[in-house]
């Protein structure tokens, strides 16, 4: 027995989209080395149903594990099952995004098993044989490219890398036996509390529009808002670090190498001259846009599109225009 | 009450340094560049201090694996306040597994209530040594952690997660990695900096650091094609739409 193992994420019943891009990547890596791909749901009673849909993304087989210590998130519990599972089916791999949960839970996987592990893979490659991971250090200033010393390969995947494609496999749903006791964690979440608005995180969104220093007040934020409504939920709003220092932003918002490194489909960069520590979290963008009114501004290098001129007039235009677009 | 913490902290390039790879392909020139005390473990010293001030008693020892020159980065977390220091001294640079493995190693034998680190270490941006630490002692964990406070024998920590927040209870002793939020790191004062010049450091050999993963090979990023300016003003707004929907098609 082999396989890859595909961690799926949930909340509250449903299947993340980060596990659809993990599951993809997971079927890729499978048909390289020839073997199967077992994508692994936990949560509590009730899980397995939003399970089925791993199939369509390549998974050939999808093992629930349902359990009342489930209905949070536990590293330990995870862990113990996910360890149990991954030494039972000898697998060559073992997947997760990398969410806040998944750079929680593989580290610990990794260190159960008494593996290496790879965070933020943009790529995934076998040579010899084996699982060769490639990785961003330095926030993106370097690329590694890593090998494992054993088995399996402990790698979680950067959001919105490996874009999810469908492919047909059985996706056979199995129960996955859990036992575990919730009693016996030293760890347990008490509360989830959502942001005052459900909002997209800027490390998964597919658009992100950041604002700096150019925004010149904290209010003005409320134009990156109007533009990233205008996108219809599929945009979030980022800041750099100097807006966050500020106070302006909350950290969690931050792009760059003290905050989050981000890959989207398309980055715009409002007032934002491109510090390198700025460009290192935003270069692996698909498509970079920057609206700045000094036309020697560094982030006009790595952009693909720039309109030079003073963003209070280009916003408004911006959002009304892609309004209608959208519309 | 008291709060003992150990405090696992690392030795970085600045965020503004440019990063050149060295001849071997695998890791990175040293000369010529600024090395700074890990910005996220400056939230976690910073934790530490805050958390044994609040509590009236207990103490804060710093740990570093690293080379030589590590000893000085361990000196810059005196200087904040923490009262002892240990370095573990590395040949090389080592990889996540084989740090977390020379921490527990050395942290087993000792007494805490706290294992605190930063959420990430700005090099490597491996985010991972914290829970890997964790696991190997035994205890629990949370990771990207805002704020925590300590009582009764347990702590209760803020994560961050997607689209809002995370509340976790531990039970001590327990590891969290710290990411920016109540901790503003306070700078070392002229007496403090005099201070930690006579505060104890030990330093010993790594023990025990068997690698999981290897560097193969270190590139740059694939330089990004110039860009063109689409105009000027929001008149070449429409333009710049063209272009995303018709030759970038991303919209």
């Amino acid at each position: 027995m082999a396989g890859i193992m595909a961690f799926a994420e949930s909340r509250d019943g449903e299947v993340r989209k980060v596990a659809h891009e993990v599951v993809t990547a997971a079927r890729k890596l499978a048909d390289a080395l020839g073997t199967e791909v077992h994508a692994v749901v936990l949560g509590p009673a009730g899980s397995a149903a939003a399970a089925g849909e791993l199939g369509g993304f390549g998974a050939d087989k999808v093992f629930v594990g349902e359990s009342d210590a489930f209905a949070h998130y536990s590293a330990e519990g995870f862990t113990t099952v996910l360890a149990a599972f991954l030494k039972e089916h000898g697998c060559d791999a073992a997947l997760f995004p990398a969410s806040a949960q998944g750079k929680d839970l593989a580290p610990r996987v990794a260190a159960r098993l008494g593996v290496g592990y790879a965070s933020e893979a943009t790529a995934l490659d076998v040579g010899g044989g084996q699982v060769v991971a490639t990785r961003p250090e330095y926030a993106g200033k370097l690329f590694a490219k890593v090998s494992f010393a054993g088995k399996p390969a402990v790698v979680s995947l950067r959001p919105n890398v490996f874009t999810p494609v469908e492919s047909a496999k059985a996706g056979e749903v199995q129960k996955l036996d859990v036992s575990v006791n919730a009693a016996d964690f030293g760890a347990v979440v008490r509360e989830i509390r959502a942001a005052a608005e459900a909002k997209l995180d800027v490390g998964e969104a597919p658009i992100v529009i950041s604002g700096g220093r150019g925004l010149q007040n904290p209010d003005n934020f409320k134009l990156l808002e109007e533009l990233a409504a205008a996108f219809g939920g599929r945009a979030a709003v980022g800041a750099s670090r100097a807006v966050v220092d500020a106070g302006w932003r909350p950290h969690g918002d931050q792009v760059g190498q003290t905050g989050k490194t981000v890959a989207p489909t398309l980055y715009f960069a409002v007032g934002i001259s491109g510090a390198i520590q700025h460009l290192a979290g935003m270069r692996t963008s698909r498509f970079i846009v920057a609206i700045n009114k000094d036309p020697e501004a560094p982030i006009f290098k790595v952009a693909d599109y720039g309109i030079v001129g003073d963003l209070f007039q280009i916003l408004p235009r911006l959002t009304e225009e892609v309004r209608k677009m959208l519309a | 009450m008291r709060v003992k913490s150990i405090v696992c902290v690392k030795r970085v390039p600045d965020t503004e340094a440019r990063v050149r790879i060295a001849a071997d392909g695998q890791s990175i020139e040293t000369a010529g560049v600024k090395f700074v005390l890990n910005p996220y473990d400056e939230f976690a010293v910073e934790a530490a201090l805050k958390h044994k001030e609040a509590a009236g008693a207990g103490d804060v020892t710093v740990l570093s694996v690293g080379g030589g020159e590590s000893a000085e980065t361990l000196r810059t977390a005196l200087a904040m306040g923490a009262d002892a220091a240990v370095l573990l001294k590395s040949a090389g640079p080592l990889e996540g597994l084989a740090v977390a493995r020379v921490i527990a190693e050395e942290v087993k034998g000792r007494e805490y209530d706290l294992l605190l680190f930063g959420m990430k270490a700005i090099d490597d941006d491996l985010q991972a040594v914290g829970p890997m630490v964790a696991e190997l002692l035994g205890i629990p964990a949370a990771t990207a952690v805002t704020e925590f406070s300590v009582e009764g024998g347990k702590a209760t920590a803020t994560r961050e997660i997607e689209g809002g927040s995370e509340v976790v209870e531990l039970k001590l002793p327990c590891a969290i990695t710290l990411t920016k939020g109540a901790y503003e790191p306070r700078y070392a004062s002229l007496k403090g900096i005099m201070a930690a010049k006579k505060k104890p450091l030990e330093e010993k050999p790594a023990a025990g650091g068997e690698s999981g993963v290897k560097v193969e090979k270190l590139s740059y990023p694939a330089e990004r094609s110039a860009g063109r300016i689409v105009g000027e003003g929001p008149d070449a707004v429409p333009e710049l739409l063209r272009l995303l929907r018709n030759e970038a098609k991303v919209l």
